[in-house]
């Protein structure tokens, strides 16, 4: 079921983050997220993907959101219903950063 | 590798290949331990196991809960006991529930009388409260810091995992280092300590985030001892340093080897030929001699 979302979230994003997509993929590799940077529009869900053989977690740094540890290939989603900006970080390696502005 | 052949690989564990630190007059020396015998070298005092990493299954090593089984019979075989046995965390590798169960399952045949567990950051993930303070934060009041004496030393046990720097080193935060401060304020200069923490509390390889925000802090309440031991896992790999009458020691993983610092793109599972392994896995032990120092032993699983 995770890995048929992810597709899905590709087939809508193509890729790239437009603005107007339903979902938009992360993908987490090499101890890094990417995109690092990321604009959607407010109701947009973000799918992240883990490709890494060590967990990694998403974890918003203002405690918004949170995922469980990710093994390699798991996946997790959360919907930005409001504009503002998101920082979050791998609580396992917080040395991993990126950001999301939603608006 | 076969059971039976790890089995008798491990039978050397204790007594093969390893360094013995002993402090004499403030300054550690190190001497080959290879002919030593552990009951000729001092009382075991206790046992270093850490990074047990239950949950793992990936390529690095398919067989956590084996070699963490060998290094329990190993330790079981032993001609004395420890008295009670440190984990410095990553008992699990993603905080679920049934693999702390497991793992708990598995520690449990240890023939220690105590087992004080600090928590690595795979072990909470699930954030502060959850499966690992529902079955190790007693001791502490679900704070997860404590301490406590035994055989004339004295204990702490602190939690670097749960508040890091934004460079990404481990933190004790400020309740903690205020309650570090006040545990051991007042306490005699001649009374050796042991320190025990998941990251390492003093700065190996900042890209990597190996090490601790306020290690200096620590390092400088600590100075005044004439013995202290600062052991700490995290890296899955023996890292250690001198300075003054502080020995800081990173203890190997039983469950799969890191890269050295720098050594990959990112501090991941290190896979190496299936016949090297048991030689990067192992725990560390305690001995305390006649005039109560404590010194170490690494042993390995090969």
């Amino acid at each position: 079921m995770k890995s048929r979302l992810f597709i899905f979230a590709l087939l809508l994003s193509g890729g790239t983050a437009p603005a107007s997509a339903a979902e938009v993929a992360v993908v987490i590799q090499n101890f890094d997220y990417s995109p690092m940077e990321l604009n959607i529009a407010a109701g947009t869900t973000v799918v992240w993907k883990n490709l890494d053989g060590e967990p990694h977690t998403i974890a918003s740094v203002d405690g918004r959101f949170r995922s469980p540890a990710l093994d390699q290939n798991d996946s997790f989603r959360f919907t930005f219903a409001s504009p503002g900006i998101y920082k979050y970080i791998c609580s396992i390696h917080p040395k991993m950063k990126a950001v999301i502005t939603v608006k | 590798m076969t059971d039976t052949s790890r089995r008798d690989a491990l039978k050397c564990l204790g007594v093969g290949a390893g360094t013995l630190f002993t402090l004499s007059g403030g300054v550690f020396s190190a001497f080959d331990m290879a002919e030593a015998r552990i009951e000729e070298v001092g009382t075991p005092l206790f046992l270093q196991i850490s990074d047990t990493h239950i949950g793992f299954n990936k390529d690095a090593n398919p067989d956590v809960i084996g070699t963490l089984n060998g290094t329990i019979d190993a330790i079981n075989a032993l001609p004395q006991q420890p008295a009670f046995a440190l984990h410095t965390g990553d008992v699990t590798h993603l905080s679920k529930a049934g693999e702390f169960d497991t793992a708990s399952q598995l520690l449990s045949r240890l023939r220690v009388s105590e087992l004080h567990v600090v928590p690595g950051e795979h072990d909470v993930t699930d954030g502060p409260g959850a499966e690992f303070f529902a079955r190790f934060g007693k001791p502490s009041g679900n704070r997860g810091y404590y301490s406590f004496d035994a055989k004339g030393v004295h204990f702490i046990a602190l939690v670097n995992v749960m508040n890091f720097k934004p460079n990404g080193l481990g933190a004790l935060g400020e309740d903690q280092l205020n309650w570090l401060k006040g545990d051991l304020s007042g306490r005699s200069a001649s009374q050796p300590i042991v320190v025990f923490a998941h990251m390492p509390l003093w700065t190996i390889y900042e890209p990597w985030g190996w090490g601790t925000g306020e290690g200096e802090e620590i390092a400088s309440l600590l100075r005044r001892f004439g013995s202290v031991t600062v052991l700490n896992g995290h890296i899955h790999q023996i890292v250690q340093k001198v300075e003054g009458n502080i020995l800081f020691h990173t203890a190997r993983s039983t469950a799969y080897p890191q890269p050295p610092a720098g050594g990959a793109p990112g501090p991941g599972p290190l896979v190496v030929p299936p016949a090297q392994l048991p030689g990067m896995l192992g725990v560390t032990m305690a001995v305390a001699d006649k005039t109560r120092r404590v010194a170490l032993t690494d042993s390995t699983l090969a």
